[in-house]
């Protein structure tokens, strides 16, 4: 009994308390949003796990996906319930909003994983680095494709999408962004996990061990990788529409080369094909990027107290880009299976089999 | 009609020789190791930093003339730079070799350096951009209604210099028998008494030292540095590396004049904006075709 419903009650006692904390307004706005991109990010890391660990792969151009995903959802939610200055009035009553707006993520969604094809068609033939290098080109590719359009406002961006969210709040009075976030990240962790666990997705492993021995072990190896790059793409773009609602602005320079690295830096701390690996490097990752925006002005204020560095030099906090890179080298150097290796929670402590049961 | 057409072949041949020249480090240590050093972008921006340095040195602090300058600079900036990549090799790629870590993750360790590298550079020298000194004065030539500056040939030129000395090494001294024999078989080399580390690390000295070269270049052509400007352009040089086909010099040199060529025809007939999305998806088209790239071999597996 409790083996079986416990991670339910977990995650329904851990989502009530977040919405309660949130709608009492006792976390501020700012540990809220932090609480809400660790949720993104959890998504993209273990998306990107899909085709990076279980897959054995080397995708290195996810946030092209994210940027997919992102433009579709809050062109179409803007397009349909709010009223804005490239669209017009809003197509449908904004009281429709809040039942719709899981669709408008999804709808973002299918978009990413139809433009997960670039990557997956030419998966069939290509392999290795080569593969990489396309995932790299297709990352370029849509964020210069998105800034060429001018009617979506090109380089500058497109915005518009708070009123979404304000509308979405006046219809029931909810703190509705961290309750989707929650929703979403829930799902697309349920999802990946059956996928991998069920007997079509024991290909995707198959392919990771041996691409020709699995193609003559009977597995469609064409079929597999065309599922799993548009499944991993597709929740990409979930991640994404929900990183544009939670912004209220999307531009298609935040989609570049390095936010694809930021997501690779996750699935490599938590460890290939391990989910547990992934929520908590992300959790992690989120974490150690706001940290530093506090421990490096201290650090900073503490040398100039000391006299450590010249009054005329300041430590800026780029050097948190120093920093997180140095620990993922001496990670690779030292640990080089990520946090949590390819194991699972359970596989680390299996005593815990006992008490949960997640598939 | 004619004389838009030589210029746009020479401003090509000049874009394209900065994408062949960094090309070149990337298929050099990726022919030998199977490594994709993605952190070979940012070693060009290195190269371009260390120029500048060197180049206002000689300037401000000696007072050469020019010429001497430029004589000094291209050197040193090719034997400085050539250390950091060294240096990179020697913490960051050795010790995971000797380990006999998974090349993913050499890999990962490539493009966090490369990110330690950008950054490294914003934070101590802050995001101001740096305008890089005269060295020589640039002359306008024009023959026929085409112009071309003393710089521009001396580019070109130098990339096809840079290309027959390192075809040389490669095919024609014992270096690069060694070189080739260790991207034949890994295990067999150092059976057969060839130092291992020190051909690779003469092959970190090789690629380096060019993409010092080439941001010395680059920084005399367009002489405005910012710790970004690596970044985007190591990623063309080396999608042209893949596309002449990784690991082959020849390859190299061929993808990188081919995206010099195409974005400089895509800017000459559509909007500039559409220079990346349409040089990236004619490459996309030609890997899709073509899946190891213009002179790559097919590597069959064995199982």
């Amino acid at each position: 009994m409790l083996q079986r419903y416990s991670v339910h009650l977990i995650l329904a006692l851990s989502g009530g308390l977040l919405v309660y904390l949130a709608d009492q307004e006792y976390l501020s706005l700012y540990t809220m949003s932090v609480l809400m991109f660790m949720g993104v990010n959890v998504i993209l890391s273990a998306s990107l796990n899909l085709v990076n660990g279980y897959m054995g792969e080397f995708s290195c151009g996810h946030a092209g996906f994210m940027c997919v995903g992102a433009y579709v959802s809050s062109l179409l939610g803007v397009w349909l319930f709010a009223k804005d200055k490239v669209f017009g009035a809003a197509l449908l009553n904004p009281e429709y909003a809040l039942y719709a707006f899981p669709f408008v993520i999804l709808a973002g969604g299918i978009a990413a994983a139809l433009a997960g094809l670039l990557v997956a068609v030419p998966s069939y033939k290509t392999r290795g680095d080569y593969l990489a290098i396309i995932t790299i080109a297709v990352n370029y590719i849509i964020i210069s494709a998105i800034e060429n359009i001018g009617a979506i406002g090109g380089s500058r961006g497109f915005m518009g999408m708070k009123r979404l969210v304000n509308s979405m709040e006046d219809i029931i009075e909810l703190p509705w962004m961290p309750i989707w976030v929650f929703i979403f990240t829930v799902f697309s962790i349920w999802l990946i996990r059956r996928y991998v666990s069920s007997t079509f997705g024991k290909g995707v492993s198959a392919i990771c061990q041996d691409e020709v021995a699995a193609e003559i072990m009977s597995v469609n190896t064409n079929k597999m990788k065309t599922i799993t790059f548009m499944l991993s793409a597709g929740l990409a773009g979930i991640a994404g529409g929900l990183f544009a609602y939670i912004l209220g602005y999307v531009n298609p320079g935040s989609f570049n080369i390095m936010k694809s690295t930021e997501v690779l830096v996750m699935v490599y701390l938590g460890g290939m094909g391990s989910l547990t690996g992934s929520i908590l490097s992300a959790v992690l990752f989120t974490f150690m990027l706001e940290g530093f925006r506090f421990i490096i002005p201290l650090v900073n204020d503490f040398a100039h107290q000391v006299h450590l560095i010249p009054d005329s030099y300041d430590i800026s906090p780029v050097w948190r880009w120093v920093l997180i890179p140095l620990l993922l080298i001496i990670l690779m150097q030292f640990r080089p299976e990520g946090i949590m290796g390819n194991r699972e929670l359970k596989d680390i402590f299996p005593r815990l089999k006992k008490f949960y049961r997640f598939k | 009609m004619l004389e838009s057409l030589i210029q746009n072949i020479i401003n090509a041949l000049q874009w394209g020789s900065f994408y062949a020249l960094i090309a070149l480090g990337y298929t050099l240590v990726y022919g030998v190791l199977t490594l994709i050093n993605f952190a070979h972008g940012d070693v060009f921006m290195v190269g371009a930093y260390i120029a500048f340095f060197v180049a206002t040195f000689c300037l401000t602090v000696l007072g050469l003339p020019g010429w001497v300058a430029l004589i000094l600079v291209i050197p040193l900036t090719m034997i400085l730079t050539s250390l950091v990549g060294v240096t990179l090799e020697r913490i960051a790629y050795r010790p995971l070799r000797k380990k006999g870590a998974h090349r993913l993750y050499v890999v990962i360790t490539a493009l966090m350096c490369g990110l330690i590298l950008e950054h490294a550079n914003l934070a101590i020298l802050g995001a101001s951009r740096k305008a890089f000194p005269v060295l020589i004065e640039v002359q306008v030539y024009n023959i026929g209604g085409v112009t071309f500056t003393n710089l521009k040939i001396a580019v070109i030129v130098t990339a096809f210099l840079s290309f027959l000395f390192l075809h040389w090494v490669v095919t024609k001294t014992r270096i690069g028998m060694a070189m080739r024999a260790i991207s034949y078989d890994k295990f067999a080399v150092p059976l057969m008494g060839i130092p291992l580390d020190q051909i690779i690390v003469v092959t970190f000295i090789l690629g380096s030292g060019f993409a010092g070269l080439a941001g010395l270049l680059f920084a005399m052509s367009y002489p405005v540095l910012e710790p970004y400007m690596g970044a985007l352009i190591g990623w063309k040089a080396f999608i042209a590396a893949v596309v002449g086909g990784i690991g082959d010099i020849r390859g190299a040199f061929i993808g990188g004049f081919l995206l010099g060529a195409v974005e400089i025809m895509v800017v000459a007939f559509f909007p500039s904006t559409f220079r990346d999305l349409i040089s990236f998806s004619v490459l996309l088209a030609i890997l899709t075709w073509k899946p190891t790239g213009l002179f790559g071999i097919a590597q069959t597996t064995k199982i």
